[in-house]
């Protein structure tokens, strides 16, 4: 007997379950309703509350936030963020349309790349799926245009988001996500990583003792875009 | 990993003695637990989504084997593999293949306690892959050779200065006299050592903190971000995960993450939570080109329908080692084996046998706080007592506690006997109890020779209450008649 069927027989015969067929499309009807359950009243908010208490939260886990009008202030906003803290004139972005097409020559002498993360990279921008305001998290999917590494391998961590999809809880997202798929023709499907990131990353392995940067970004830095393109 | 738990009298004793040790301990009292009500205070719903996070994992629980062909479904479907393992030595022996067949020379692997129930970094180590541990506190505690001492603080009984002669002796390519005081810069070499090893491995073997069945996904949560670099940037995924991790659909992964930092940390949330599901898709620039998960079994099964069937619900979140006064006395190895704490004294004698683990379940007072704090609300102190009940059926234990218990037995199913047998010790030892304490006892020095043992000053409860006495509103107790 393979140990799949040892396994699942077991679980059977130790259940003592009085009709298979009936619980069989039980089960079934529950993964495809996907029903919500209770969402903290903080997850419910409008628009304006969600992206101040986005805003809130993000800071309370040590990120730090900028709020602009258009994607084209982006350029900008980067070049401030190196000086402010002093870093080389460098930058990986994500070759996403609305980052890579932005004139990233106008006022900056910045030295761009384009693509995934590598090992020595020093400061990073890509483009969050959404966040999420009820604990200041940005969502951010894997695909073509936004790579996984970029989020992960750089000290500094410069993300952009489309204020208007700052969702005010996880559940809203997910919906989201799973019409973004349907739409791509993948329904039932989700992109093969999908990242909550919440707050630089940090570590308290050592005597209990809160340190930033374990082995993750040791800054996060928000960029939240009010302009409602699509 | 070969237990130690039957030396746990032992071990305890040590524990108590070990100076950096307890100064560990201490911090945790402080910590944890204060995080923990602060952040439920900050969530007026709290309490509900316990319950509903209970009910998610209560309901899978009946539906196990249905939930996990669904499961199994889902990541074929999204062009991953699923292994079935019922042993630890399946588990060992699969990983080790796909290891092989990826001629993979290093495996990254981000904290994951069932690989150290099945103690898969030996098992590499002899067939000459090099296994890394990537979250710090199992770094440490890995080129220590250590087990974990904690769910997710693995290397909490560490100073830091234990931590940097740890370092000393394994970096040794890096200058001998260099400044390791400060934990800043104990984590600046350990990230920068593991940032080499991050980028060359063949292999990422991560833990699941959950299975999601509606699209095959496993979930992983991490403050480092170990986890990500391990899944992410080498050519093979492997994901390492007990059967019992299965939920049903992303919504109610999401209630459970709402508990589960919360619990163990304190924080709203971890950092990094991450779903991820099969190996990369069509023209992704990153990600695995291969995915497998391993699911393991390793006497789950046996407890599906047991007595301890509830204990299948646990998400590994910390939180009863860290409000147990056993644990918070003697630490995480004292018990001998990978968990600790009152999960671990319930789960451990399921894994690796109730003889070989039977202190364990008397690591406890039962006084119940493990379970008040347990975001899946476990009855652990009844599994705990459950434990108890069939060592005695089982003969286990020694001759005299077996025999006063037994005589304990006989007494209080004899009212009377019992009441009459209550009075006259009462008497007799509120009479020679030396200033209403006594400092030796016979029978009783396990607890005398640390501490006096207080004498009884009145009558007994039911002697005070036959008597007229009562409580008043507040509970402050009046007399009425009696002597005081």
């Amino acid at each position: 007997m393979s140990g799949r069927d040892a396994i699942l027989g077991k679980i059977k015969s130790n259940l003592d379950r009085p009709n298979d067929l009936e619980s069989k499309q039980a089960i079934q009807n529950r993964l495809q309703a996907h029903q919500k359950n209770l969402i903290p009243q903080r997850g419910e908010l409008n628009q304006d509350q969600r992206i101040a208490l986005f805003c809130q939260e993000a800071s309370r886990v040590n990120a730090s936030i900028v709020e602009l009008m258009h994607f084209d202030e982006i350029p900008a906003a980067v070049s401030e963020y190196l000086r402010t803290h002093q870093l080389p004139a460098k930058v990986k972005i994500a070759p996403h349309k609305d980052i890579a097409s932005l004139d990233w020559d106008v006022n900056t002498s910045l030295m761009i790349e384009e693509g995934r993360g590598a090992g020595d990279d020093g400061v990073s921008v890509s483009m969050a799926f959404g966040g999420v305001a009820e604990t200041g998290t940005l969502v951010m999917t894997s695909g073509p245009e936004t790579p996984t590494s970029l989020n992960f391998l750089p000290l500094d961590h410069i993300v952009v988001v489309r204020a208007h999809e700052i969702a005010g809880n996880y559940e809203a997202i997910w919906e989201r996500i799973r019409d973004v798929q349907t739409k791509r023709g993948c329904e039932g499907t989700v992109p093969r990583t999908v990242n909550w990131i919440t707050g630089p990353s940090r570590t308290a392995d050592i005597e209990q003792t809160l340190l930033l940067g374990a082995h993750g970004p040791q800054r996060l830095h928000i960029l939240v875009i009010s302009e409602a393109t699509t | 990993m070969q237990s130690t738990s039957p030396n746990f009298t032992q071990n305890a004793k040590d524990a108590l003695q070990d100076d950096p040790l307890q100064a560990a301990l201490a911090k945790l009292t402080d910590g944890f637990p204060i995080q923990r009500l602060e952040a439920a205070a900050r969530l007026p719903e709290f309490e509900d989504l316990r319950d509903e996070a209970r009910d998610i994992k209560t309901h899978v629980l009946e539906n196990l084997d249905l939930y996990l062909e669904a499961y199994e479904k889902k990541v074929v479907e999204s062009g991953g593999h699923v292994h079935w393992c019922q042993t630890a030595e399946d588990a060992r022996e699969t990983i080790l293949k796909i290891c092989q067949n990826a001629n993979a020379k290093t495996v990254t692997k981000s904290k994951s306690m069932i690989s150290e129930e099945i103690a898969v970094n030996d098992f590499l180590e002899e067939n000459g892959i090099e296994p890394v541990e990537t979250d710090l506190g199992e770094y440490i505690i890995q080129l220590r050779d250590e087990p974990p001492s904690h769910i997710i603080a693995p290397a909490i009984h560490l100073s830091k200065e234990q931590v940097a002669d740890t370092f000393r002796d394994a970096h040794t390519d890096l200058e001998k006299d260099r400044p390791l005081d400060e934990p800043r810069a104990l984590l600046e070499e350990a990230r920068a050592k593991l940032r080499t090893k991050f980028l060359s491995a063949d292999v990422g073997l991560t833990g699941a903190n959950m299975l999601i069945a509606e699209t095959g996904t496993n979930v992983l949560v991490t403050n480092e971000g170990n986890a990500d670099l391990t899944n992410n940037l080498p050519r093979v995924h492997i994901v390492i995960a007990s059967i019992e991790k299965i939920v049903p659909t992303l919504e109610d992964a999401t209630t459970i993450l709402r508990v589960l930092a919360r619990s163990a940390t304190g924080q709203d949330i971890s950092v990094y939570t991450t779903f991820c599901t099969g190996p990369r898709q069509l023209n992704d620039l990153d990600g695995p080109e291969e995915y497998h998960v391993v699911l393991l079994d390793n006497g789950r099964t046996d407890m599906i329908g047991s007595e301890f069937h509830e204990m299948l619900r646990c998400i590994r979140c910390g939180a009863c080692l860290n409000h147990c006064p056993v644990y918070k006395s003697v630490g995480g190895h004292a018990y001998g084996w990978v968990y600790s704490g009152p999960m671990g004294a319930v789960l451990i004698p399921n894994l690796i046998g109730m003889e070989e683990a039977q202190h364990l379940p008397h690591a406890s007072t039962l006084c119940g706080k493990c379970e008040s704090v347990c975001p899946m609300r476990i009855p652990l102190p009844k599994m705990l007592r459950r434990w108890r009940e069939r060592q005695f059926k089982a003969e286990l234990g020694s001759t005299r506690a077996r025999w006063a218990l037994k005589s304990w037995v006989w007494l209080v199913k004899r009212p009377r006997i019992y009441r009459l047998a209550m009075n006259m010790s009462v008497a007799i030892l509120g009479q020679i109890g030396f200033r209403g304490r006594f400092k030796s006892l016979p029978f009783a020095k396990g607890w005398t020779s640390k501490r006096d043992l207080a004498a009884p000053t009145g009558d007994t409860f039911l002697s005070q209450y036959h008597n007229g006495a009562r409580g008043d509103q507040s509970g402050e107790l009046i007399r009425r008649g009696g002597r005081k």
